[in-house]
């Protein structure tokens, strides 16, 4: 068990013969992923990294049976290949594509809910549940199949918290980048829950970052809902306000979204925190009583 | 992206939003000439266009009654600098004033529009204090703020217009032009992909009729490329001059106060060790974030826009490998600091693949590179390398 992908899923890649789509899509079949193909307009027919390329993502389901697709398309044309993915019959939606307007997002939301599909992203560095399978750009070498679940709204963060673990000997189920974006198209909630309702999941970290309010309100949920260890960190501590760092939804607005407040919330939830990225392995061992091995 | 207050109003009167009369200034000359076309009874408003809020408490904003007075604010703000509480210490440079119709007005509203992140929905607010700072109306009276939910589907609907009206105690004929401004406002946020609109205060003038006294438009920077007539208004002047040049760069850089630099591959990581430097006891001196490749070309040019800085006293350099090999990073970082010439201790930091090849090429590279691969450590050396 682990949560969203496992060995088993059937993936596709939209913008698969780019130069991004391409790198990403052989580190993923390195990884092992079952990529069973890809879709780029006007290149039905051909092949590419040995695999077939189809026109729409609709001709692509239909040939393979995928059930996800990874998005590596350039911001202007997501909310399309987004709402092509859904009208296709995709369930799980992974867009890595950075600079999607929030506009955009406001529109795509409404679809996925009503269509009942998940995504993750955008702005993100995909999912990898670990020796099995990945989608998107996160390194294949860092990962230990163990029982951590990793959740954050940052990419190089994730990868920091997943070293960690496997440095500690602890290993991961599932790892999901969600993304720095304001509109994202899965919250920590939604992660949470399904790492709580996992039963090879036995401890989580979760990596939040200045701006909004989504640490609070998942801070709300683990105190009703998460009854495994949870560990967090949250950037920013030292950012000025009103500034955006880098991601589009780290900004301190109107005085809110402050990490200090995000630290308060999920400390009244339970939640192991720590001040320093450098000491999530160690958290983890001290919540779980797990020894380094 | 932040555009000037008579910007946005020229792009409020292309809506139809009901702004004043007005004309925007870069001479005195250019004051002169506006003050005897727009002045009535001899008064009219002067306010200095600066990209911070806080400019009429700053003493930017001038009710002027005479072309001596005019002349004589215009002499005391026009190329100098303003300080609000908003800005740095050293203020924004005032390039343009706006010379406006003075209108008497009985009441100040507040209206606005953001994106809720939480509903995932634009959020309309309104409140009957207008003229004062929204968000300490929203900490102290919260009674007084009275929001509607925009669907993104069927888009504003007249009765949320009027039941606002109602709440903000306008008369009939006030809600009938409260309605159409609602409607407008709603739309002009989606079509100009705004991250924030706001008129504070939105005044109901003397002879019952509503304007827009103040307007304030951010843009969402990912839909620029969509917003081209909004893009062409940025004015570099307003930007702290190392951020202008690194946006021209495609990098993203913030400075911060402190003494150590900092480069740093993702956002999060890079306010990450921020706060890792301040956990340490060091400050760190900027956010910057050179992305995923980090490759030489683009070394270099973080190198140089971190050494601009003149405070900085050493460099961070915290990169986690993903994709990239370790060793390539090291290499580009050992040919940019030869190119560059770097006189301060560089810590660096690589953690990922060939993390430990790398390593060894920065120690055996005789540059003053401290290579540390625990971040910890590293940390912890940066701060000791300032002494």
């Amino acid at each position: 068990m682990s949560i969203l992908i496992d060995r088993d899923t059937k993936v596709i890649c939209q913008g698969f013969t780019g130069s991004q789509g391409t790198l990403h899509s052989e580190q993923a079949l390195k990884f092992g992923t079952r990529l069973l193909g890809g879709v780029t307009p006007n290149k039905g027919g051909q092949e590419h990294l040995g695999l077939p390329v189809f026109n729409t993502v609709r001709e692509a389901v239909e040939a393979t049976g995928a059930t996800a697709t990874s998005i590596f398309i350039p911001a202007p044309f997501c909310r399309d290949a987004i709402l092509e993915a859904v009208d296709a019959g995709i369930k799980l939606i992974v867009t890595i594509t950075e600079g999607i307007p929030v506009q955009d997002m406001l529109k795509i939301k409404p679809v996925l809910r009503e269509n009942n599909v998940r995504m993750i992203g955008p702005n993100c560095p995909g999912i990898v549940t670990a020796g099995e399978c990945k989608i998107g750009i996160m390194p294949n070498s860092i990962f230990k199949p163990g029982k951590v679940g990793v959740v954050s709204r940052s990419g190089t963060l994730t990868y920091e918290a997943i070293k960690q673990t496997t440095d500690y000997g602890f290993g991961q189920t599932t790892c999901v980048g969600i993304g720095g974006d304001p509109v994202p198209g899965s919250n920590f909630i939604d992660i949470l829950k399904m790492f709580q309702d996992d039963p090879e999941t036995e401890a989580i970290i979760m990596i939040g970052e200045i701006g909004g309010t989504a640490e609070e309100e998942a801070a709300e949920f683990i105190k009703s809902y998460v009854k495994k260890p949870v560990v967090s960190y949250i950037a920013g501590v030292t950012a000025p306000k009103g500034k955006r760092m880098g991601h589009a939804g780290a900004i301190i607005a109107g005085g809110k979204g402050t990490a200090n407040e995000k630290y308060a919330a999920l400390e009244s939830a339970g939640v192991a925190t720590v001040r320093s990225l450098a000491d999530l392995g160690k958290a983890m061992a001290e919540v779980t009583g797990w020894s380094r091995v | 992206m932040n555009i000037h207050e008579y910007q946005a109003k020229e792009i409020f009167a292309k809506w139809g939003l009901p702004v004043p009369q007005h004309q925007v200034c870069s001479t005195l000359d250019e004051v002169r000439d506006a003050y005897r076309k727009i002045a009535k009874e001899g008064k009219a408003v002067l306010k200095c266009q600066i990209h911070a809020g806080g400019r009429g408490k700053a003493g930017g904003v001038k009710l002027v009654s005479s072309m001596q007075e005019a002349e004589e604010f215009t002499g005391s703000f026009l190329g100098k600098n303003l300080v609000t509480f908003q800005t740095s210490q050293h203020g924004q440079p005032v390039n343009q004033i706006l010379v406006e119709e003075c209108r008497s007005f009985e009441r100040e509203l507040y209206v606005g529009a953001v994106i809720d992140r939480s509903k995932e929905k634009t959020v309309f607010i309104a409140s009957t204090e207008g003229g004062t700072e929204i968000e300490k109306v929203a900490r102290e009276t919260p009674e007084k703020i009275f929001k509607t939910v925009i669907d993104p589907l069927n888009g504003p609907q007249p009765y949320q217009a009027r039941e606002l009206a109602y709440k903000l105690k306008l008369t009939p004929e006030q809600s009938k032009q409260f309605v159409g401004l609602f409607v407008k406002m709603c739309k002009m946020f989606e079509a100009c992909d705004c991250s924030l609109l706001e008129v504070n205060p939105l005044v109901v003038t003397s002879d019952g009729q509503l304007l827009c006294l103040d307007a304030k438009m951010n843009i969402d920077n990912n839909a620029l490329y969509r917003q081209k007539d909004i893009q062409a208004l940025r004015d570099v002047s307003q930007e702290p001059a190392i951020e202008a040049a690194a946006q021209d760069n495609n990098l993203n850089y913030v400075a911060l106060d402190g003494n150590i630099g900092c480069m740093v591959n993702g956002a999060g990581l890079a306010m990450a060790t921020m706060d890792i430097i301040k956990l340490y006891g060091g400050n760190p001196a900027n956010f910057l974030d050179v992305g995923g490749s980090a490759t030489k070309e683009r070394v270099v040019k973080a190198f140089e826009l971190i050494l601009s800085d003149k405070k900085v006293k050493a460099v961070f350099v915290n990169i986690f490998g993903g994709i990239v090999r370790c060793d390539l990073i090291a290499e580009g970082i050992i040919s940019a600091i030869n190119e560059v010439g770097i006189s301060i201790p560089v810590v660096v930091r690589l953690e990922g693949n060939n993390a430990d090849v790398a390593s060894k090429l920065l120690a055996d590279s005789k540059l003053n590179i401290i290579a540390q691969n625990d971040l910890a450590l590293a940390a912890e050396a940066a701060v000791k390398a300032i002494g």
